[in-house]
């Protein structure tokens, strides 16, 4: 039975009408028309699906939409303040950290969630942290450069 | 005006026109007129119609080929069909566009991959982009500079000679403030232009091309602006689930939709071999394909991923020579040491992250398609054969694909698909093939089979290499190295499924063929050096004569800092060298390598290529490391498992794509060659990853591992033979 389900999307609060049980990325991808979230492998293996909710990384393509019920999603679509990149972004663009770029949202979102607990993180840890997260055109090197030095500029977590 | 540059005013040119060609340019507004150039090379000499020879052998057609536009705003428009699938030709094409015409690289705007906007284009493969289109495209734009000149000397009153071009204008080099704006020029006419060959700059005179560009489309990728075809959404558009065999050959026994047509908004197609549910909710779909109950009845095939080479051999076609030199027999003769041994390489899936989608839509009868491909023109074709429609009647838009490596060219089934149930729903219908399906129709690269018999003299020179390969194909297979006697027979094509041969599709991979010739041939290299007794380094300048690739080797071994320390135990050097799309590439590389386990760890790869002038190092770089760590996962893990047409590897749980924890340290080097126009820079530094690691594991631990991907087992079976 279709359900009323609330949640916060990109800072805006959003109603929607729809079985609780549908799944999260057809949700944000369909009936919100997002096309930050990508659709890689469905089973949470790859992290092209990754959103943000409640500011962790989280695999959409997992979830069930009743389980946004009240929280607050951020997709790469909500993660730019006002017109400016956050350093992410900017750390990416810089570095030519992609290719196709189909990985690329899910990639930033990930290294988004670490460094919110880890600001300072060693190349091994940011590694570590990005194991899961997979990428066809091996833009690997430059993922991990462009997230050590986003951590620099953003020295210590400030911006978010 | 010179040649056979023909201007006019509006109407009465165009009637003059092709239909076709009159069609284009109403296709492309041209209200206010501009400066188009068409790619004719119809009458070019023959040198130059060979530089146009592509891929396959696919000419670059004798009809005009790209569409250049110089805008009454001053903008350069270039149409084409080629499409970014991140190798970056989005980036590269608009700097040798704006360096040959004198304009802004931000003056230049690409239309990449729209059948109805863009000349007919062969496809995006093979690292052709630049290599074979480039030329054309600055030769367009070099003719283009030329008309403007001349208009231009009507109006500044000065012969074309006395007139140079800089930033959008043309200005008498005498006194350069007086100068006209491209934009000026063009306004109010319409110029059609054939192309005859238009001289190029010299690289000595380049200001755009040669550096270092960040990808254009960085910033719509990072914010998650770009549109994938998944991303086209049109007003009613419904999602397709397709109902799938369980294995390749597997026929459909009892069908029982009633379960999914109970459902609400769920439309249940069915037509001919298509079997489809539709609603507008992609996850929605899904679920009502899962109600579909079939049965069906699986092949026994007998053949799995263990028993397909003994089946290759058995069918392989005859074959033919495609290189030889000296005599076989005489070799033999000279040989104090010979070496014999056959080399394994598995199907591999391309695996791009983004699955093939397709969106398709009807409208006056006239079909539009937006489609991950990289073929836009050849998969409009057979849309409209499938569909009974004029080729004109369906029009194919590329969007921004998410990774392609020879994996989205022809057949373009989910493009062929959407269209069809377009048509039968009267609404958009988007499919897009989740990551089971991408698995199970990929075109893998074949597995393959390589046999080389090769001797050496008691001074260490090659004397013989007689190499038969079964369906690798020929990309790579002549020996590089300068050797008296040798032969080389391929038997089976990466390209065609010979009846019979490979139990599912088979196609193009990132450098076909090229990766499993390499890895024979180098590990063979490496093998005879040790029969040889000599340094692997030392042994192949021994036996190279081919300046270009000494040049890279000893560029490798520099960076590598090669010989300079002895490798620890468990620890091996690894070298290939490789030729691929005209660029010379050699790869050094350091492994560990645990005995117990058999696990390999690549620690370090360096990588130095010569690929002639090259218009974006960074952008040429970045698609080196993009090679060296995709080529990880050919070399030690890929690999489809399968049994009687069923394929076991359907998703990245048991089907490893190489991670950010196999990365080892990259140094990529690039080799100046600027007198070469560019070489191809998609794929060549993929082609010797299998090799350099199997030497580098043959240097740690003497174990010659015969058959890619090097997995533990693999590994621990040869290091049981030593
Ligand atoms: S699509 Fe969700 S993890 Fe791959
Ligand atoms: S940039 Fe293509 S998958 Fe990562």
């Amino acid at each position: 039975m279709p359900e009323s389900i609330r949640f916060t999307l990109n800072a805006k609060p959003v109603t929607i009408t729809a079985e609780g049980d549908r799944n999260l990325l057809s949700v944000l991808r369909t009936d919100l028309g997002l096309t930050g979230p990508k659709f890689g492998c469905g089973e949470g293996i790859c992290g092209s699906c990754t959103i943000l909710l409640n500011n962790e990384p989280v695999r959409s393509c997992q979830m069930k939409v009743k389980d946004v019920e009240g929280a607050s999603i951020v997709t790469i679509e909500g993660l730019a303040k006002d017109g400016a990149l956050h350093p992410l972004q900017n750390a990416f663009i810089a570095h030519d950290a992609l290719q196709c770029g189909y990985c690329t949202p899910g990639m930033i979102l990930t290294a988004h969630g670490f460094l919110s607990h880890t600001p300072n993180p060693t190349r091994e840890e940011t590694i570590a942290a990005m194991e899961d997260n997979l990428c066809r055109c091996g833009a690997h090197k430059r993922i991990v450069e462009a997230i050590q030095d986003a951590a620099k500029t953003m020295k210590g977590g400030q911006a978010s | 005006m010179s040649k056979k540059m023909r201007q006019d005013q509006g109407q009465q040119e165009i009637s003059l026109l092709s239909v076709t060609r009159r069609q284009f340019l109403k296709q492309m507004g041209i209200v206010g007129g501009g400066i188009f150039v068409y790619f004719n090379v119809g009458n070019l000499d023959a040198w130059s119609l060979t530089k146009r020879e592509g891929f396959l052998n696919a000419k670059i057609p004798t009809d005009f080929n790209a569409f250049l536009r110089v805008g009454t705003d001053g903008k350069i428009s270039c149409f084409t069909g080629k499409i970014e699938m991140g190798q970056g030709a989005i980036t590269s094409l608009p700097q040798m566009l704006a360096e040959e015409l004198d304009v802004s690289y931000d003056a230049v705007n690409l239309v990449m991959g729209d059948t109805d906007l863009c000349p007919w284009d062969v496809g995006t493969f093979g690292s052709l982009s630049i290599r074979h289109f480039g030329i054309v495209l600055r030769e367009a734009a070099s003719e283009a500079k030329g008309v403007l000149k001349e208009l231009a000397g009507d109006i500044l009153k000065q012969p074309a000679i006395d007139l140079g071009t800089r930033d959008g204008f043309v200005y008498v080099k005498a006194t350069p403030a007086q100068k006209v704006s491209y934009a000026q020029l063009t306004q109010g006419k319409i110029i059609e232009k054939h192309l005859d060959t238009p001289p190029l700059k010299p690289h000595t005179e380049y200001a755009i091309m040669g550096k270092s560009m960040l990808h254009q489309d960085a910033r719509d990728k990072v914010t998650g602006k770009a549109k994938y075809a998944g991303d086209i959404r049109l007003p009613g558009m419904l999602y397709a689930a397709i109902l799938r065999p369980p294995a390749h050959g597997a026929e459909l026994k009892n069908l029982d939709l009633s379960g999914a047509k109970q459902m609400e908004d769920v439309l249940v197609i069915e037509d001919g071999d298509l079997i489809a549910v539709l609603h507008p909710f992609p996850d929605k779909a899904k679920k009502a394909l899962a109600k579909i109950k079939a049965e069906y009845t699986t092949p026994e095939t007998g053949l799995d991923h263990d028993t397909i080479f003994d089946h290759l051999q058995a069918v392989a076609p005859v074959g033919k020579t495609t290189s030889s030199a000296g005599d076989l027999e005489t070799g033999r003769g000279m040989a104090a040491h010979s070496l014999e041994e056959t080399y394994l390489n598995s199907y591999v899936a391309h695996a791009p992250m983004e699955p093939h989608t397709a969106v398709a839509s009807f409208e006056n009868g006239k079909c539009t398609v937006w489609a991950s491909t990289q073929t836009p023109f050849s998969t409009r074709d057979r849309i409209a054969a499938v569909l009974n429609l004029k080729p004109e009647m369906v029009r194919m838009i590329t969007p921004f694909v998410g990774g392609g490596f020879g994996g989205k060219g022809e057949p373009g089934n989910q493009a062929v698909e959407a269209a069809r149930l377009a048509k039968i729903v009267g609404k958009p219908v988007q499919v897009a093939w989740s990551r089971e399906e991408e698995f199970f129709y990929d075109t893998f690269r074949p597995a393959a089979i390589v046999k080389i018999k090769s001797g050496i003299d008691a001074g260490g020179k090659i004397v013989y290499w007689d190499n038969t390969v079964y369906f690798a194909g020929e990309g790579g297979s002549a020996p590089i190295y300068d050797i008296p006697h040798s032969r080389t027979v391929i038997r089976g094509e990466w390209r065609q499924n010979d009846p019979g041969s490979h139990p599912f599709a088979v196609g193009p991979w990132r450098a076909p063929a090229n990766n499993t010739n390499t890895y024979a041939q180098e590990l063979q290299i490496h093998m005879l050096a040790a029969k040889a007794g000599m340094d692997p380094l030392a042994f192949r300048l021994h036996n190279l004569k081919d300046q270009r690739m000494i040049g890279v080797l000893e560029a490798a071994a520099k960076q590598f800092g090669w010989g300079s320390t002895k490798s620890a135990d468990g620890r091996g050097y690894g070298i290939s060298c490789g030729i691929d799309t005209g660029t010379y590439v050699a790869h050094m590389a350091e492994v560990e390598v645990d005995k117990n386990t058999g696990k390999i760890k690549v620690k370090r790869v360096v990588c130095a290529q010569d690929m002639g002038f090259v218009v974006n190092p960074q952008g040429a770089k970045i698609q080196m490391e993009g090679c060296i760590t995709m080529g990880l996962g050919y070399a030690l893990a890929e690999e489809i498992h399968f049994k009687n047409g069923k394929i076991f590897d359907l998703n990245f749980d048991s089907y490893q794509l190489p991670r950010f924890s196999w990365l080892p340290e990259i140094e990529t080097v690039l080799v100046d060659n600027k007198d070469l126009p560019p070489q191809g820079g998609g794929e060549p530094a993929i082609v010797g990853m299998g090799a350099v690691l199997a030497c580098a594991v043959f240097d740690a631990t003497g174990a010659k591992v015969l058959q890619l991907p090097m997995t533990s087992e693999r590994v621990k079976k040869a290091l049981a033979t030593i």
